[in-house]
């Protein structure tokens, strides 16, 4: 288990492992409550009567899925884990990886989950989940303190396939970002499984903005941008996306998106990029937070 | 006026054009599960299979399985963990090769597929039924066994026969006579985009 010094935490690879493993499994069964609450608010609001009936099996799966301990949906996408670590924590870096990734080969030859994962070329299944640079493993800091957190989200192929990036110009304007995407949320239609969480990146390298789109897919539901300017932005693509008819499995309706949220970052003096990633309903995501006091595992 | 069909394949020509945009389809008997590298195998690479597919129902999927001891409830040696499906729309160049080499009347997918497929549909004989995508632990639930299973080293894209009972209501979404909702509600989100941009201030 994860060791306290006196001042610092100790992280053991081995409780990394089945905690990576446990996050995989969880997060492709229970779905978050913030996506939950969404369906509900989308549900009351929906006033297209097909709409209603597919909001309604959404709703009805998430319930077979925890009553049958099942997988809410049949990808298990990509594997994608994020680590927070804090201030006062010791880690092995390497080993954390390498612990992150057996926890993965576990859970998919354990449990057994599908293997989503093929060699980019060959094609090849390894049947593990895993590959060159796979599982996906972000990695940041933060301020608090004797803690790391290990976020799992498994991205699913059918809203990842609605990924896109425009380095547009700064002559283009903020109008050139709004009308990309409402144009690729157009264009994705039901292939990405809507009602969908329409990540936006603004700004930044043409990587970063890409990364910043998948942030803001993955974000909580009822979380906001944390600049004014981005948060505003959210607000109104919210109301724009939703006002296409667009509707749950792109079928027709009131409920295309729970939300578009947008992250962003500073950008050169000539540019202007802008980036879509979209999360399908099944918005998947566990977590679990190793203190001194033990794994809380949570969303 | 919306229709229910119960069917269990094989159906006729006739039975498929008879399926029309907005009815709803229970399937019973025999399914398919066919997707991208199944297809890449069997069209572009042309491997054949054993399994007749004439007149049955495919399904856009790569499930979750458990091997396990073959017996007459796992007749292939496979239990079903999880069954959905996937996105049709990468499989749409695959359609006409479906139905005039194999025999293929229904695909089962989300998402809906191109004029290609509809071209394929109004000229053979077939229809496209949506199923809720991300909804599979409720899928699963109508799968009642694998049945069969071929190209096996494509796993877990092979070509995988499912026995159904009550599998749906699925929508006909795309039909023989040219009618496809996807393409409905893609206008309407057409019509409505110079609205939607115009209220969040981007001039035209």
């Amino acid at each position: 288990m994860t060791g306290a010094a006196t001042d610092r935490l100790i992280i053991d690879p081995r409780a990394v492992e089945e905690a990576a493993k446990l996050l995989y499994i969880r997060a492709l069964k229970l779905l978050p409550d913030d996506i939950k609450r969404g369906f509900a608010r989308l549900d009351a609001g929906e006033t297209d009567g097909t709409a209603k009936t597919v909001l309604a099996t959404m709703i009805e799966n998430i319930a077979v899925a925890e009553r049958n301990d099942n997988l809410l949906c049949q990808d298990t996408g990509i594997p994608i884990y994020n680590v927070t670590i804090g201030r006062d924590v010791e880690v092995d870096g390497a080993a954390l990886k390498a612990a992150i990734r057996r926890g993965v080969e576990r859970a998919t030859r354990e449990h057994p989950l599908r293997s989503s994962v093929v060699h980019p070329i060959t094609r090849k299944n390894e049947q593990t989940s895993c590959g060159a640079q796979v599982p996906v493993i972000n990695i940041d800091f933060s301020d608090r303190k004797r803690e790391l957190r290990l976020e799992m989200i498994p991205k699913g192929s059918g809203s990842e396939n609605g990924s896109f990036l425009k380095m547009a110009i700064p002559a283009e304007g903020v109008d050139a970002i709004k009308a990309f995407v409402v144009d690729r949320v157009i264009e994705a239609g039901g292939k990405v499984c809507p009602p969908t969480i329409v990540g936006v990146g603004v700004g930044g390298t043409s990587d970063l903005c890409v990364h910043l789109a998948k942030v803001a897919a993955t974000r909580a539901l009822g979380t906001h941008c944390a600049d004014p300017a981005g948060a505003k932005l959210e607000a109104e693509l919210s109301q724009a996306v939703n006002a296409l008819g667009i509707g749950p499995q792109g079928l027709g309706g009131d409920s295309t998106a729970f939300a578009v949220h947008v992250e962003i970052a500073a950008t050169h003096i000539t540019m202007n990029p802008v980036a879509v990633n979209i999360q399908c309903h099944s918005a998947r995501r566990a977590s679990a937070t190793f203190t001194p006091g033990g794994v809380e595992i949570g969303t | 006026m919306s229709v229910h069909h119960d069917l269990t394949p094989p159906i006729t020509e006739a039975e498929a054009r008879d399926l029309r945009a907005g009815d709803t389809v229970t399937l019973h008997g025999r399914l398919f599960g066919i997707r991208d590298a199944t297809l890449i195998h069997m069209f572009d690479k042309d491997r054949r299979t054993r399994l007749d597919l004439k007149g049955h129902a495919v399904i856009h999927t790569a499930p979750n399985v458990k091997k396990v001891p073959g017996s007459n409830e796992n007749p292939a040696g496979y239990a079903a963990v999880c069954v959905g499906t996937t996105t049709s729309a990468r499989m749409e160049r695959f359609t006409r090769p479906l139905m005039t080499r194999e025999g293929v009347r229904i695909i089962i997918g989300k998402g809906g597929m191109g004029p290609g497929t509809l071209a394929a549909f109004k000229e053979l004989g077939g229809a496209y039924l949506a199923i809720i995508g991300g909804a599979a632990a409720l899928e699963t639930t109508w799968i009642k066994a694998i049945e069969d299973v071929d190209l096996d080293d494509l796993n877990p894209e092979s070509l995988w026969q499912f026995r159904v009972e009550g599998f749906g209501p699925l929508l006909v979404a795309m039909d023989s006579h040219g009618n496809s909702l996807y393409d409905t509600v893609n206008k309407t989100a057409q019509d409505r985009r110079a609205a939607a941009l115009a209220a969040i201030g981007v001039k035209a």
